[in-house]
């Protein structure tokens, strides 16, 4: 089945374009290593997510561009010419001359309805190239105005045009400081409307993964393809084919709506966390080999203690006894423990089926409310990935996300209660009463999550 | 790719308008050595074929620069400054279509400017703006040059500022206004200056206002340091940031030096719409991100380096030196002192050879030392433009939100009142027609509005601000 990937602003074609760079790396190697069916199989199914084939004999992304200004498409499709392994669709963009600078009202209320009928065209097109349409998936900033405001846009548009189907919206949220300056209301105002929307919300926070890139993968001077290269990682390797449960055949099921059913099974619970492991330069992978055993312990460790990173995980976090109540509540945030409602482990490479997940099924690590049967899945595939022998990624939709949602809206919150930058988005038509039901519904998620 | 106009009114204006053309042009031949017509000179400049004999200049998209014009409307009430520009090394770029005129000026008088010469030139005013908005695909800013303290700059500068607001809604308006000193020859400038802030408090998305006192201390300065001649300090022949050499223009006049300060600030803030950068901003971005306020859009600029020199090399020590210096009083295009008053929120616009690891670390480094408000403790915006100034390997350009712009608006007020209070010169005003003693009772009182807004924000700044009491959610 195929995924539809809507790129929106900046920071979206950017990692966006990353991850069809992953995506067919990872499966013109798996060809070429395994030779048999298998790597037929993987091979195939991988590029018929994200590819089709045009008729002369090109691939083409399964992909929409969309930005307010040239520059980042242009660069985008130039580069993607050049990879001599894929292409973006011909007209299958569309741009104007100037970027929503930063508001998401100018993006949501202004660009969103001027340009939503080519943008929705375009993505209507490349739909009904889709033999089986598997999902949507958007991918912006919250930060900005185009990806943010004009992605929420688009995304309430497309909810209407395809109501059945699935949309995943992969989110970058922003370092805490030094880029925009409104970033704090840009990210409350979108995840707000998305969470209406949305059937799931798949984060990556640009502090985390720069930190990633600066301790675990040894990078100088850190660029956005460097962290952009992680998230693809990271997001390939869900995206990837995998055996969902039961055969090997599998490859052909939905990922996007296995993702969701797996992860999203809560209208109040919508955000889902990454971590992978391992991360590692290229020069050091060469000397390194891992066990399943040793892996997996490390990602569980990196869960229940709310460690996006291998590195500098606290081991003195466990598991609580099973209690009832106020009283559990208390005892975990003293333990900084992570509760989680549900996980979804990904596993690639050798030996799989020698791969160990029982010590995610413990009850002590999901909310009460759903038997860690439910609450636990795992896919794997005996394709190493993305160069390497093996890999573990745990998508969790836990309370992991809480602290940075927290902080965001209590940023956003004290500037709002001076009123402060208000009349830049009074100005396009997002008013007082907007912003504050735009607070009290994510302060609704907090107290979801907080509650777990 | 977006364009800006530049629309330079009065003698200050011109004459600092004529500096930034002159400087523009020569950093873009700097850079573009092929001679193409690229998407960084079509910014400012349009390529024009001037064979044709129709006399419509037709713009030529692409290619090889033929003839460069720039996006300018020149606007003075006396011809004197703008026929010696197009007599000048500058005259190709300008053509008549573009410039307004009269000839007798309007006598350091604002109600002249703003009553007389606003309505009476309207027209051919709009005509021009509108025939130079034609030949931009995607107009973003105008950017007006006016002094406060004559009468033609601040009188219909201000007035042009309204057309602006009125013909093109859509378009940011940032205005680069030069302060007069307190010892400035024109007696009337208290006045002018502050009839025409309040224009600037209603109609500006953004004001740029610079000194002609921090000028030339700066420039005396600069004067100072490049005359010790210490061996390794000499300042290059051919940065811009001090000297007209190697520009157009040959000989230098006496507000050239001053000027040029300006004209860079124009230059740097620009930048980044002009040449490509790993971390843009956008001028819509400016606004956006550094007025939390509609009326409190003055924005504080400093440049570095200024004194430190051009070095070649640059020792990483050197490169944090320039981003301590932006905070210091003596890089301030006006007579402010940031570090000791509020910052509501800053932007670092950074040129050359500095990587987004390097404004990280300095950011780090000196936030400690800089007083934000309270709900904008993360008030930073950053950019890179990966193409320095001429003659130097990196620049920083700091545009700071700050209260510090408020002793100079008191220093105006006092001013104002003194003469006021006298009724001195008032009826050279009062004998315009529509000029009432209200218009004078309004500005002041919107002047005093505006510094009671920024003392509002100071007194703030020894309060111990707990966060804001949350939303609670009844479960
Ligand atoms: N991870 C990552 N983050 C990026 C990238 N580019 C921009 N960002 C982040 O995105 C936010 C800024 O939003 P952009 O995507 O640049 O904005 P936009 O959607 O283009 O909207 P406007 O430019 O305001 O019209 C900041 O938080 C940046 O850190 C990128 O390539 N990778
Ligand atoms: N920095 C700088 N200041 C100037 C320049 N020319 C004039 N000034 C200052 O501007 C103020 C006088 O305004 P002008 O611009 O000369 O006046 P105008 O706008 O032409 O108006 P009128 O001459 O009254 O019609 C005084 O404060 C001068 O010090 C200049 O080239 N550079
Ligand atoms: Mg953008
Ligand atoms: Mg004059």
């Amino acid at each position: 089945m195929s995924v539809v990937t809507l790129n929106l602003g900046q920071c979206g074609n950017q990692v966006g374009q990353e991850l069809l760079n992953v995506v067919s790396n990872d499966a013109f190697n798996a060809q070429k290593n395994c030779p048999g069916v298998q790597g037929k199989t993987y091979y195939a199914c991988a590029l018929d997510r994200f590819f089709r084939e045009e008729q002369t004999g090109e691939l083409a992304a399964r992909a929409v561009l969309i930005d307010m200004e040239p520059k980042v498409i242009n660069h985008a499709i130039a580069t993607a010419a050049k990879s001599d392994m894929w292409k973006y669709g011909d007209g299958s963009y569309f741009c104007e001359k100037q970027g929503s600078g930063n508001n998401w009202a100018k993006g949501f209320c202004v660009h969103g309805p001027q340009h939503e009928e080519a943008v929705v065209e375009l993505v209507r097109r490349e739909v009904e190239r889709c033999d089986r349409l598997a999902g949507i998936l958007t991918m912006m900033s919250v930060a900005g105005g185009t990806g943010s405001g004009m992605g929420t846009y688009i995304t309430q548009c497309l909810r209407d045009m395809y109501p059945h189907s699935f949309i995943l919206n992969h989110l970058t949220w922003p370092y805490s400081t030094g880029e925009v300056i409104v970033q704090n209301y840009n990210s409350v105002l979108t995840l707000s409307h998305l969470y209406q929307l949305s059937d799931g919300m798949l984060v990556h926070e640009n502090d985390t993964v720069h930190k990633i890139c600066a301790q675990l993968m040894n990078i100088k001077h850190i660029s956005f393809s460097d962290i952009n290269k992680i998230i693809a990682h990271q997001l390939g390797s869900v995206l990837q084919p995998a055996d969902v449960g039961g055969t090997q055949s599998d490859y052909s099921r939905n990922p996007v709506g296995d993702l969701m059913s797996s992860l999203a099974c809560h209208a109040e619970y919508k955000l889902l966390s990454m971590s992978a492991i391992p991360h590692m330069s290229s020069s050091s992978l060469a000397y390194s080999s891992f066990t399943w055993p040793g892996l997996l312990k490390h990602l569980r460790q990196m869960l229940i203690a709310n460690a996006r990173m291998e590195e500098g995980i606290d081991w003195q976090v466990c598991v609580p006894p099973v209690r009832q109540g106020a009283e559990r509540t208390r005892e975990i945030k003293q333990l900084q423990f992570n509760t989680s409602l549900a996980n979804l482990l990904i596993l690639r490479g050798k030996d799989v089926s020698c791969a160990d997940s029982g010590a995610f099924l413990h009850p002590g690590l999901y909310s009460s409310w759903l038997p860690p049967e439910a609450a636990f899945r795992t896919w794997s595939s005996l394709m190493p990935f993305n160069g390497y022998e093996k890999s573990a990624t745990l998508i969790s939709n836990s309370q992991s996300l809480l602290q940075p949602l927290n902080k965001m809206v209590g940023k956003a919150w004290n500037m709002f209660a001076s009123r402060a930058y208000i009349h830049q988005y009074t100005r396009f038509g997002i008013s007082e009463e907007d912003f504050l039901d735009s607070f009290t519904a994510l302060e609704q998620v907090i107290s979801s999550y907080t509650c777990l | 790719m977006t364009q800006s106009i530049i629309v330079q009114v009065g003698q200050c204006g011109n004459q600092v308008g004529c500096r930034f053309w002159d400087l523009a042009l020569r950093e873009h031949a700097h850079v573009n050595k092929k001679g193409i017509y690229d998407e960084a000179l079509s910014n400012f400049f349009r390529n024009v074929d001037t064979r044709r004999s129709d006399g419509e200049n037709s713009d030529i998209t692409g290619g090889k620069i033929r003839s460069l014009k720039a996006r300018a409307v020149l606007i003075d009430m006396e011809e004197g400054v703008v026929n010696e520009i197009l007599q000048g090394p500058l005259r190709d770029v300008f053509d008549n279509t573009q410039l307004v005129t009269d000839v007798s000026g309007s006598g350091n008088n604002w109600a002249v400017g703003h009553r007389i010469y606003g309505p009476a030139c309207q027209e051919q005013v709009v005509e021009k703006v509108r025939r130079a908005a034609e030949h931009c695909d995607s107009l973003q800013c105008f950017f007006l040059i006016h002094s406060m303290g004559g009468g033609t700059g601040s009188g219909l500068g201000s007035y042009v500022l309204r057309l602006l607001e009125d013909e093109f809604p859509e378009v940011y308006r940032i205005v680069t206004s030069v302060y007069p000193s307190a010892e400035d020859d024109v007696i009337t400038s208290p006045y002018n200056s502050v009839l025409a802030m309040r224009e600037l408090s209603e109609r500006a998305d953004c004001v740029l206002p610079v000194d002609n006192q921090s000028l030339v201390e700066i420039v005396n300065k600069i004067r100072y340091m490049s005359h010790q001649g210490k061996p390794g300090h000499v300042i290059k022949k051919d940065s811009t940031v001090i000297s007209g050499q190697g520009g157009a223009c040959g000989a230098e006049k006496p507000f050239d030096a001053m000027n040029n300060i300006v004209a860079n600030l124009l230059l740097n803030l620009t930048s980044s719409a002009r040449f490509d950068g790993s971390l843009n901003m956008d001028l819509n971005e400016i606004a956006m991100n550094l007025v939390p306020f509609p009326r409190l859009h003055y924005l504080v600029s400093s440049l570095t380096p200024l004194y430190t020199l051009a070095d070649v090399s640059v020792p990483p020590r050197r490169l944090d030196q320039m981003f301590t210096d932006a905070f210091s009083r003596d890089h301030q295009l006006i007579r402010a002192d940031p570090k000791h008053s509020l910052y509501l929120a800053c932007a670092l616009v950074v040129r050359g050879n500095v990587q987004v690891s390097d404004l990280r670390r300095n950011i780090e480094r000196l936030k400690p030392s800089l007083p934000f408000v309270s709900w904008n403790q993360e008030g930073w915006k950053t950019s890179l433009c990966s193409v320095p100034p001429v003659g130097h390997t990196h620049s920083l350009l700091a545009l700071a939100n700050n209260t510090c712009v408020k002793p100079t608006f008191l220093e105006l007020k006092d001013r104002f009142m003194k003469l006021y209070r006298k009724k001195a010169h008032l009826h050279h005003y009062l004998h315009v027609e529509g000029m009432e003693q209200g218009c004078f009772t309004e500005a002041i009182s919107s002047l005093s509005s505006l510094i009671e807004e920024y003392s509002q924000l100071d007194a703030t700044k020894r309060m111990l601000t707990p966060d804001v009491p949350r939303l609670t959610i009844a479960t």
